[in-house]
């Protein structure tokens, strides 16, 4: 396990990633430097970040993982204080993992898998949100093709249907880009 | 007493709740207020979301985002008062500031906008992209610099990369060739500015002139199961609004503001940004820009949800969400124009009939109506003489996808 700490104190820094060698954890990379930060996560790209969660260089690192989806890691962040509330708050709210300081070492290997976990699982789950939102979205614009061309040609639903699947299958594209173009085209033209 | 943590970014306009702890007024409405300073908008929204701070000063983009859930799991956040509209601006290195404007003052952004894109199409030649820096990805700085630059023709992607960095770190960015330009908050500029590294080109009030800027975030949750404890929260934030306008208050605003623990700041530059007196370049006077910021004047602490319309449209424009009228809808509910108006009723505000207006529609001042107090709007134009409908927006959205 790649592990990138990030943390403003070099000697806080430090004690982690000692804590983290000695539960066998020797792929540490201690990062207390703002500038170029960015640049360095994405090349060392770790399995893992462990971030303090007032690290003034956040907005930086999570605007680069906004941006890419490849890029993006999990985070697991630590804190000065915490109490049961807050780190359930944490975990709803989308942190892959909350470590708090001053956790034993023999602990910290297994906080450390469940960010990698929980990360993954969130992306999974928004993958599958987005596939069915644009599953949604084919779905109507070949409903409002198929309305369109019953109206226009005075064929049924089926014979709608398979003239979609036809230009489809004829040109190479799926069903809801043709259904999006001809939407497309109806627009354009109007009632030419 | 009931506590209240605030989160915020030493930032002039996290003045509101400063001086409401400061001056008392929350103490009169029997609240102790404790102010939790943070340097990154991730730590003010986290601090939010655990739980560790109650209500936050949050860029406007970034409570809709949290509550669109977008880059992780949607928080719902609401948005029951505003704490200012611009503040912000456009500074760019000295070289780069020299070719597009006349240093020391205010240029037409038009012109500015237009020299600019012969830099871009120059430097092109070259495969230099020019660099932008901003505070966030869901700011306002971000979605204004986007609308002046698309206003002038010059495309996001491959003319202008625009980057994330937090304002403390801005001006360092400037000095060391990080970027060719930022867009920031007050007193981040004049910063830039004194330290010779940066020249203010243009103000973010020139883009907008009644731009919505930072806000007061709660947990919806949150709010709804307490709302009388943020009403007081409310109010005392409203007197702290009167106290800021206050001519004879100035001077201990400016002491109490570059405290340590507040924005630990030139008390000089501070001065200046709350009497809208903008230095453009170092060794040049400051200029007075009447519309800089705005802290309480025209009612601008209420929670217009066209606002929240305008910003979800440059979202959208920016491609950090894809345009759906059910994310527009919420995107509007987090401001929340009702809980203004039930909170501030007793104290004599002046509250506004409609819950939203055409955004930039107004170019000489106007009455408009209210449910208390006489409101007159000055003229909130774009630079571009646009304005935004937030119903033809929600109309645009449903045409296009059946």
């Amino acid at each position: 396990m790649r592990i990138a700490i990030i943390d403003e104190s070099p000697a806080r820094a430090a004690v982690i990633a000692e804590g983290l060698n000695a539960s066998g954890l020797t792929d540490v990379t201690v990062l207390t430097e703002r500038s170029g930060l960015v640049a360095t996560i994405e090349k060392l790209s770790p399995d893992v970040v462990l971030i303090d969660l007032a690290n003034p260089g956040r907005d930086e690192l999570e605007e680069l993982f906004a941006v890419s989806r490849a890029i993006a890691r999990p985070i697991a962040m630590f804190v000065d204080q915490a109490d049961d509330r807050s780190i359930e708050a944490a975990i709803d709210a989308g942190v892959s993992a909350y470590v708090v300081d001053g956790m034993k070492p023999e602990r910290i290997r297994s906080v450390l898998d469940v960010a990698i976990r929980r990360f993954n699982a969130f992306s999974r789950l928004r993958a599958e949100l987005d596939e069915a939102k644009s599953a949604l979205a084919e779905r109507n614009a070949v409903d409002a093709a198929k309305k369109l061309l019953i109206k226009k040609r005075g064929i049924d639903e089926p014979a709608a249907y398979a003239a979609l699947r036809k230009a489809a299958m004829d040109s190479g594209r799926k069903i809801g880009e043709v259904a999006d173009a001809l939407l497309t085209a109806e627009k354009l033209l109007g009632d030419i | 007493m009931d506590r209240l943590r605030i989160g915020f970014l030493p930032l002039v306009d996290a003045a509101l709740p400063i001086l409401a702890h400061e001056l008392g007024f929350a103490e009169a409405e029997g609240l102790e207020l404790q102010l939790v300073r943070d340097l990154s908008w991730a730590t003010v929204q986290d601090r939010l979301l655990y739980g560790h701070s109650d209500a936050a000063h949050m860029v406007a983009p970034l409570a809709i985002s949290t509550t669109l859930g977008l880059a992780r799991p949607a928080v719902p956040l609401s948005v029951p008062f505003v704490l200012g509209l611009n503040g912000n601006a456009i500074t760019l290195t000295p070289d780069l500031a020299a070719r597009v404007t006349k240093i020391g003052s205010p240029g037409d952004i038009k012109a500015v906008g237009a020299k600019l894109r012969e830099v871009i199409q120059e430097r092109r030649k070259s495969g230099r992209v020019l660099r932008l820096g901003v505070v966030h990805r869901y700011s306002s700085h971000n979605y204004m610099l986007r609308y002046w630059l698309k206003g002038c023709d010059i495309g996001d992607e491959e003319d202008v990369s625009i980057v994330t960095i937090a304002p403390p770190f801005a001006a360092d960015a400037l000095a060391a060739g990080e970027v060719d330009g930022i867009c920031v908050g007050a007193p981040w500029n004049s910063v830039a500015v004194e330290r010779g590294v940066g020249v203010v080109v243009a103000t973010t009030s020139q883009i907008w002139r009644r731009g919505v800027e930072k806000v007061l975030a709660v947990q919806q949750e949150r709010i709804e199961a307490e709302r009388e404890l943020f009403d007081r929260l409310l109010r005392a934030l409203y007197r702290a609004g009167e106290a800021f306008v206050d001519p004879h208050q100035v001077a201990a605003i400016t002491e109490i503001l570059a405290l340590p623990k507040y924005l630990d700041g030139s008390a000089a530059a501070i001065n200046r940004v709350i009497q809208d007196r903008v230095l453009f370049a170092k060794g040049h006077e400051p200029v007075h820009i009447p519309d800089f910021m705005f802290q309480h004047r025209e009612a601008a602490n209420f929670p217009w949800t066209s606002q929240a319309a305008w910003l979800y449209a440059q979202m959208a424009a920016a491609g950090h969400v894809k345009p759906d009228i059910q994310d527009y809808l919420a995107a509007q509910a987090v401001f929340r124009p009702d809980i203004y108006r039930a909170a501030l009723a007793t104290v004599g505000a002046t509250l506004p009939g409609a819950s939203s207006k055409l955004e930039g529609g107004i170019s000489t001042p106007t009455g408009v109506g209210s449910i208390q107090g006489r409101l007159i709007l000055g003229a909130d134009n774009f630079f571009d003489g646009q304005s935004f409908d937030p119903d033809a927006y929600a109309t645009m959205l449903q045409n296009s996808r059946v």
